[in-house]
């Protein structure tokens, strides 16, 4: 499914000027983060980075890894839930409840995953789906989901039992520096070795196999880590939105994740920052007409797919400027 | 009593199980078919069983088309929907990955949804069974509301008659042949493009036909293929996509797995052929029919 | 005899690479040439693009007269052109008779079933058996056989003998030999030198994804100091 998007991945130029501009970018990107709350509403900046954060988790798996996963709302709503319940019910700090909910996601993705990885391709993706939706039906009954309610009124809490995160600046900047260190996690996860046995699992499984990579292992490895990193961007939603409800487990959260990650662009590292942008800003707007978010969802899905299978970042990367830049 | 629950309400689950398997067997049955020669999983698949329904609904609302017509134009007319889109769009994708294929039925059938949830709002529209097939019937042991025995009898008909369709004709030779190698079955003269569409249609149809069974059933709703269709894909996992006989019997296996499930400990109905589905994955990978893993 | 198939400076790829390098071949009617060269020098490519499975190609190929180069691959059996794939293309999920009628008939003087039975006693006896369930040889019987039931002029016939018992390769040959007396123009890629020689009219040799030398059975002696040092035997 990547072939295209790894070449983009991979084919860094080590020329000095290019990698430069790149860094450049990186800190104008980071600095426009910080001061964006002085321009737009801090709500759904932190919505953006959660969406975003989410969607970079996804394509650790897709990207990276080759697989597709149709019920990554299980770690993202599951961990909401566990978020949620850990800093209401047990009054721990955000921190901790952040924790708990990745801890969580975690295990989910280990059993998921465990069950999900004895089959590939098209058949991965509907055992995914099938218990993503085994897990909603769960969450709809489970006592400490308040079913069709959810977990509301969610505390937001003191961060280490000291910084108010009420504020909203405060909260954003925490989420803002919890965003900051999952990218980096998953730019280091990528780089390392066992990103790069990744890589070569999806391009020839086969060969993995025969040089004597335990594949499963690896890709459970990756599936859990995925899991892991989705579960810090719900636990943060549950935070910013401070509730945990059941729309956040359905199968629609797992397409949107999808929907983000192939709009921006499959196995590149911005592209699904970008495309969690452009559906969380397109959902606000829509949000306030009354046409229905899932047939431009539906639509868009099917013009990516259909037009550019690279996605947005991917088809600025072969473009001409792209290459300049060092893409 | 069996097992200490009163016959009629053991038997009246089972009904409700063989009705539920009736449907999972039509509709991964359409799957296998699909996904067979196109290597594309059809995610608009319960769109288009709700489509059935709905085209029945419209036919009788605007045009005074009753029941046993829209039986058979329903049908058609979503299978040449189908045959539109898989000649326009659909067919670009099978050089490529299945998974685009996979995401591409995934969108349209968003799209698809969306506008009916748009058009009709999300509640369901009744569907009343044709007259004759109103009432019930005393077997003795059982009260059987004659049309959930008519669907019982006419999706088992339907499985075998497409069952038959591809084991026992012509085209269906032509369709296992394309299935093993498209390429040599155009090289001898096939057109293996229109095959491919005809495939699609005749899956999409199949489909349709269902909704249309369900209509008086269930209630005729725009969401009413979408929880379906993800049950039926872990039916389809079950059951391995390799053969059309392991789509329709597991089909009906697992929908009375499921109505069992209700007398016994109902509180799991919903997410027992998950539970199924992940202990045949521990057991038998590739699925209980399956020839590939 | 007039020529029957025409192709002139074809080329063809494998996605990036280049296998025929501006191929010439002439083939009349009713004749029976072989195609001669090392493995891998572009000869099933050859028979490949013909057909037009392989569809990446540049240059001309005229079939009775009727350009070739743009007639989709589902439309080159019913201009008159058959295809027996290397690897056979038996289909395990048909019958044995289901793979016999599976190519459609697109001309008049193809053999009936009973003719084809009767060539082919065997595939009579196993006729509900799956395809695949059948020995090597018969296997390459069959694929020969559904082809002749068509009624195309033309075979191409990629590798028969591969890897079967001599007295199958001695009985194809009399199969070629009774399709050549039929007026069946015959297009033969082929290892089995031997079994060649018996049978052709005419060769070709390939080198390097072209045509470097032809000439007729009767000069084969003549020939036989090249075709060593270009074959290797």
């Amino acid at each position: 499914m990547v072939e295209l998007s790894e070449k983009m991945a991979t084919n860094v130029q080590p020329e000095r000027t290019a990698s430069m501009i790149q860094v450049g970018l990186l800190v104008v990107a980071v600095g426009c983060l910080a001061a964006a709350p002085l321009f737009l509403y801090p709500i759904f900046l932190m919505k953006l980075l959660c969406f975003a954060l989410f969607a970079c988790a996804f394509n650790l798996l897709l990207g990276y890894t080759g697989l597709l996963s149709f019920g990554h709302a299980t770690f993202f709503g599951g961990a909401a839930y566990f978020t949620a319940h850990a800093v209401k019910e047990w009054g721990v700090t955000p921190e901790i409840g952040i924790l708990i909910g990745v801890a969580g996601a975690a295990l989910l993705g280990l059993v998921v995953g465990f069950f999900a990885i004895r089959r590939q391709g098209i058949y991965f993706a509907m055992i995914t789906l099938a218990l993503g939706q085994m897990f909603y039906f769960f969450c709809l009954q489970a006592a400490f989901t308040h079913g069709e309610d959810g977990i509301q009124s969610v505390p937001r809490g003191h961060l280490f039992g000291l910084i108010d995160l009420n504020r909203p600046t405060s909260m954003y900047y925490f989420v803002l520096v919890a965003f900051l260190i999952g990218m980096a996690i998953i730019w280091r996860f990528i780089n390392s070795p066992f990103g790069m046995i990744l890589k070569s699992i999806r391009e020839n499984e086969q060969r993995a196999i025969s040089l004597g990579y335990s594949v499963r292992n690896y890709k459970l490895g990756a599936f859990v880590m995925s899991a892991a990193l989705t579960g810090l961007a719900g636990g943060l939603k549950a935070l910013v939105f401070q509730f945990a409800t059941l729309t956040d487990v359905g199968w629609q959260m797992s397409g949107e994740v999808i929907l983000m990650t192939l709009l921006g662009g499959i196995g590149t590292m911005i592209g699904p920052i970008v495309g969690a942008g452009l559906v969380v800003t397109l959902q606000n707007y829509l949000a306030t007409s009354d046409f229905p978010v899932t047939i431009v969802t539906g639509i868009v899905f099917m013009a990516c797919v259909l037009l550019f299978r690279r996605g947005i970042v991917g088809e600025f990367y072969t473009s001409r400027l792209g290459k300049k830049l060092g893409f | 009593m069996i097992f200490g629950i009163p016959v009629q309400a053991f038997l009246g689950q089972l009904l409700i199980g063989l009705i539920n398997g009736s449907f999972y067997a039509l509709l991964s049955l359409g799957l296998a078919v699909i996904f067979g020669l196109l290597r594309v999983i059809n995610f608009a698949h319960g769109a288009q069983y709700m489509l059935g329904a709905f085209v029945a609904f419209l036919l009788l609302q605007y045009f005074a088309i009753g029941y046993w017509a829209a039986l058979i134009l329903a049908p058609l007319i979503v299978g040449l929907l189908g045959a539109v889109i898989e000649r326009t769009m659909l067919s670009r994708l099978y050089n490529l990955d299945p998974l685009y294929g996979l995401l591409f039925t995934f969108g349209l059938a968003l799209t698809i949804e969306g506008t009916f949830r748009y058009l009709y709002g999300a509640s369901g529209q009744p569907y009343a069974a044709p007259s004759w097939l109103a009432g019930g019937t005393n077997l003795g042991f059982m009260f059987l509301p004659n049309y959930r025995g008519w669907v019982v009898v006419v999706s088992l008909l339907a499985c075998l008659g497409t069952w038959l369709l591809i084991e026992k004709t012509k085209l269906g030779s032509y369709l296992r042949a394309a299935t093993e190698n498209p390429v040599l079955v155009q090289a001898f003269g096939v057109n293996v493009p229109l095959l491919l569409t005809f495939t699609y249609a005749l899956g999409a149809g199949l489909a349709a036909f269902a909704g249309v069974l369900a209509a008086p059933v269930y209630q005729v709703s725009p969401l009413m293929g979408t929880n379906l269709i993800i049950v039926v894909f872990a039916v389809v996992v079950v059951g391995g996509m390799g053969s059309i006989m392991g789509a329709i019997v597991t089909g009906y296996m697992l929908g009375i797995a499921e109505g069992l499930t209700k007398v016994f400990y109902p509180e799991a109905s919903n997410i027992v052929i998950f539970v199924i589905m992940a202990i045949v994955l521990l057991l038998r990978p590739a699925g209980l029919f399956g020839r590939d893993a | 005899m007039k020529p029957l198939l025409e192709v002139k400076g074809l080329n063809s790829w494998y996605g990036e690479s280049h296998v025929l390098h501006g191929v010439d071949m002439t083939v009349r009617e009713g004749e029976m040439i072989t195609i001669l060269g090392r493995n891998g020098v572009g000869k099933s490519t050859t028979l490949r693009t013909i057909v037009g499975i392989l569809r990446e190609r540049k240059g001309q190929i005229l079939f009775d007269g009727k350009d070739m180069m743009t007639v989709p691959l589902h439309r080159t059996a019913h201009a008159g052109i058959g295809f027996v794939p290397e690897e056979r293309g038996i289909f395990a999920t048909l019958t044995v008779e289901e793979n016999l009628m599976l190519p459609p008939v697109v001309a008049k003087g193809g053999l009936s079933l009973e003719e084809i039975y009767g060539l082919f006693p065997n595939l009579a006896e196993r006729r509900t058996s799956p395809g695949t369930k059948l020995s090597g040889g018969e296997q390459q019987m069959l694929a020969m056989a559904r082809i002749l039931r068509t009624g195309v002029k033309m075979l191409l016939l990629d590798e028969p003998t591969e890897g079967l018992a001599p007295v199958i390769v001695q009985r194809i040959g009399e199969v070629l030999k009774k399709l050549k007396e039929r007026g069946m123009t015959v297009l033969l890629v082929e290892q089995n030198f031997r079994f060649a020689s018996k049978i052709a009219d005419r060769f070709y040799l390939m080198d390097h994804g072209q045509m470097v030398a032809d000439f007729p059975v009767s000069e084969l002696p003549d020939q036989m100091p090249m075709l060593h040092k270009v074959l290797g035997v």
